[in-house]
């Protein structure tokens, strides 16, 4: 019998009790996403319009895979400050790559090669962090910080800071513009990543521990369960979303860029953290990332429609943030109060 | 009979679906220790946290010095002299111990806080009681023991009329108990009321002028503090005391796990050499600190080891990690549940089946089946006896009791044939013992070796085939049959002469 405060103990009749249950079961963001949806059609007429839609939801893509990696990493109790910096050294790798390999092969050739470039670098640029964070024990925060500034560094080294042009048509062809059964493919490609990730976390026993090893390391250690094993998978996997948005958005703007990215790590946080999912660790799931990314672009779609400055759409986001922060903390005791009963 | 400090008139507190106190009747005088009594869930925590202020009632009346109060918040209930020491506490981590016991009335000069008078305050309050505990030190670097220490310090203030203690010994060793046996004994003398909550039976002894024992949100009766301890449980339980304790099965003869000469890097075991053999339930006995669990946590690769061996199956597995001694068939229980066992946030069907995923029929190849899972894990907990038993909710929801059966169900779950259990009762009430009791018999009558680490010196004598005494970090004696008896393993346990302070790290 825990003691609780009593605005949380007595709840004043059945409407009050079931809400608290609903916001429980499934968090605040249903709603605002409703909310958000109802605003912004009754504010402009071309906002619930299919195209808009597809290309709000297109833009927003490569948030929701870099959410994606981001999410993975906060479930281990960890944050990856690095995945802007990581998405900038994969644009410019892949981008360079491909270009070298064009002088000499088809560009068929030239854009795989490109592509797995990206994924290697982006992969590499993971493991780099899980080392430092799983056997150095250096704080997750602090080693990302570290690497954030590295990773930047070498990819405006690599390139002079002038961007990477001169990309074969084809690449953005296929991967920027291409749109498969109407769906553009950096749509498929999300839901493809969000899915696997899905498969990943509910129906693999190292997704099993990678949740047990953000709710409690000792515990999952006593459990025989290896930490530094799920920390190098989680960062590796990061990486490699990191690297897939990257590669998706290089061939949208059919250059590559060291300077892509840059808002990435705190987009992604908050886009995960407005999803419910905890900033401690253990969890989160990834309809929740997902639908934190997608609810950051209505908000940011919506606002361009209805032609609010964009000055005034970072304040909205932060304030949203620290609402979200706000509606979890309530959550997670009132569902203690649900669980005992008392409402 | 002295006019009581605090009278309860039918105190109800209802949530929906459970009526956590019905009609509670309860009094306390001046300089009496009085202990409430009752298995998680009896009421216990819901009557404190009414009486401190935490919780509003739905119903009853509170009397207060003679006058009937209400208590609309702990600052409330502190202003009429009433004070509690929860066992979570409440101290600010990363500031002095001195600036904690002031919080809240910070002597001030000038409108700046008085550094000097408050360490000076703080100097005079600890050195009241004897505890030798520097005031400048950042709370987040003692032990668990000297920040209950500091806890009941702050509690202690001039006006205090009611001091509320809910088991304040749950953390501290036997040394540190003595000393608050002693305090709560001068502020008895003083004509402080005292609340006591605990599970011990020799704290009630030592201790109690009157026991009330509440069941299932309700008073069953109070007593006087010299009321058997047979009897206490009977009337907590409806249950008697010698069905406590499961019949011992005969034990086997074959050795499983073998320590040689082991002797931890920290110093904490000292050249122990023992043995577990299958379909036998050996118990270490010995004081907080005394290396009885530190050297359960060597075998299982949780303790550095120095020198020595540690065979497990005919293997050497001397400082292997813990997923290695686990695939030999070992399984260990930790005593700190909730830092080492439990995946609070997450639903416990997690917590039980994480260990044992690979296994049939929870995987296909590299998948799980969660309806496979779900069901493992929900039979595990029905036969532990949990309520509710569902593997759903997530484990911080359960109360201590039943969050430690559902530990002991996933260390049975593994079908091991090594269970090391550290402190398997710990916090846990009557009612749950006895389930758990009756698991640890089965387990040594189905050909298990089991090694029981106990403080609980019952435990000790009634449920162990064979006793290690550990003493300072070395096994004293080796006990069986008629030599398990509390004299014998007192006077081992005491062995090394006077308990030394270095429990206190």
């Amino acid at each position: 019998m825990t003691a609780s405060s009593p605005a949380v103990a007595r709840p004043r009749n059945l409407m009050v009790s079931l809400a608290a249950r609903g916001f429980v079961k499934i968090g605040v963001l249903p709603v605002l996403v409703l909310v958000a949806l109802v605003v912004f059609a009754s504010m402009s007429d071309n906002f619930l319009t299919v195209e808009n839609i597809h290309s709000a939801l297109r833009q927003n893509s490569y948030i929701v895979i870099a959410t994606l990696g981001q999410f993975i990493v906060l479930l281990t109790g960890g944050f990856d400050l690095s995945i802007g910096a990581v998405t900038a050294l994969v644009s410019v790798s892949t981008a360079m790559a491909m270009v070298a390999q064009a002088e000499s092969s088809s560009p068929l050739t030239a854009v795989l090669v490109g592509i797995a470039v990206g994924m290697l670098v982006g992969m590499g640029c993971g493991l780099v962090n899980a080392l430092g964070i799983a056997s150095l024990n250096i704080n997750p925060f602090i080693m990302t910080l570290a690497t954030a500034s590295a990773f930047s560094g070498l990819a405006l080294m690599l390139t002079s800071g002038v961007p990477v042009a001169g990309l074969p048509v084809e690449f953005s062809d296929w991967l920027g513009f291409n749109k498969i059964f109407g769906i553009g493919v950096p749509i498929w490609i999300a839901a493809l990543a969000a899915a696997g990730l899905w498969v990943l976390l509910t129906l693999t026993r190292p997704g099993r521990h990678i949740y047990s090893v953000g709710s409690s390391p000792k515990a999952a250690r006593l459990s025989g369960i290896s930490e530094f094993r799920t920390l190098l998978l989680a960062y590796v996997a990061a990486g490699g979303l990191a690297a897939i948005g990257s590669v998706l958005l290089t061939a949208r703007i059919e250059t590559g860029e060291a300077n892509l990215g840059a808002s990435l790590p705190l987009q992604t946080i908050a886009a995960a953290v407005i999803g419910g999912v905890s900033l401690r660790g253990g969890s989160g799931r990834v309809i929740d990332a997902v639908l934190g990314a997608v609810f950051i672009g209505i908000v940011a779609n919506g606002m361009n429609l209805a032609q609010i400055n964009s000055y005034y759409q970072m304040i909205v986001t932060g304030a949203v943030l620290a609402l979200a922060v706000v509606a979890d903390r309530l959550r997670s005791r009132l569902a203690v109060a649900v669980y005992a009963g008392k409402v | 009979m002295t006019e009581p400090v605090l009278r309860v008139r039918g105190l109800t507190k209802k949530y929906p679906g459970v009526t956590a106190l019905d009609q509670v009747d309860f009094d306390l005088r001046r300089g009496e220790v009085h202990v409430l009594f009752g298995e998680n869930g009896a009421g216990k925590s819901t009557l404190i946290s009414i009486v401190s202020g935490a919780q509003r009632p739905d119903g009853g009346t509170i009397e207060a010095g003679g006058r009937a109060v209400e208590l609309s918040g702990v600052a409330a209930a502190r202003a009429l002299g009433i004070s509690a020491v929860f066992q979570e506490f409440s101290l600010m981590p990363t500031m002095t111990v001195a600036e904690n016991l002031v919080m809240g009335s910070e002597p001030g000069r000038f409108g700046f806080v008085d550094r000097r008078r408050i360490r000076r305050l703080a100097r005079e309050r600890l050195d009241e009681f004897g505890f030798r505990i520097a005031p400048d030190r950042l709370v987040e670097t003692l032990s668990r023991a000297e920040q209950q220490m500091v806890e009941i310090a702050k509690a202690f203030r001039p006006e205090l009329s009611v001091l509320i203690l809910d088991e304040p010994t749950a953390s501290l060793t036997d040394e540190e108990a003595e000393r608050l046996f002693a305090l709560v004994e001068e502020a008895r003398g003083r004509g402080i009321g005292i609340i006591y909550i605990t599970h011990r039976m020799a704290e009630i002894r030592r201790l109690a002028d009157r026991v009330t024992v509440l069941r299932d949100g309700r008073l069953v009766t109070t007593v006087p503090g010299d009321t058997p301890d047979e009897q206490l449980i009977n009337l907590m339980t409806g249950r008697v005391v010698e069905d406590l304790y499961p019949e011992l099965p005969v034990p086997g003869t074959d050795v499983v796990l073998a320590a040689r000469g082991l002797t931890t890097f920290d110093g904490s075991v000292r050249n122990a050499s023992f043995e577990l053999r299958a379909g036998e339930i050996v118990g270490f006995a010995g004081l907080m600190g005394s290396g009885k669990s530190a050297a359960a946590r060597a075998c299982f690769g949780l303790e550095r080891v120095d020198s020595g061996t540690v065979t497990i199956a005919g293997q050497d597995l001397t400082g292997a990690k813990p997923a290695a001694v686990m695939k030999s068939g070992v399984v260990y229980l930790p005593s700190d549940r909730k830092q080492e066992g439990l995946f609070l946030e997450r639903p416990l069907r997690e917590t039980v089946t994480l260990p044992w995923l690979r296994r049939a029929p929870m995987s296909t190849g590299p998948l799980l089946r969660p309806g496979r899972e779900r069901a493992v894990a929900g039979d595990m907990l029905r036969r532990m006896q949990l309520s509710p038993a569902d593997p759903e909710r997530p484990a911080a929801s359960y109360s201590g009791g039943n969050q430690q059966k559902g530990l002991l169900g996933r260390a049975l779950l593994g079908e091991c044939t090594t269970y090391l259990l550290d402190e398997p009762t710990v916090g846990v009430d009557v009612g749950a013992r006895v389930t758990i009791y009756e698991r640890i018999v089965a387990l040594a009558r189905a050909g298990s070796a089991v090694l029981v680490v106990s403080s609980e010196l019952p435990e000790i004598l009634h449920l162990c085939h064979r006793v290690y005494v550990f003493s300072h970090g070395q096994i004293t004696a080796e006990l069986t049959g008629a030599d398990i008896n509390e004299e014998m393993i007192l006077r081992h346990m005491m062995h090394w002469g006077e308990p030394a302070a270095k429990d206190i790290a």
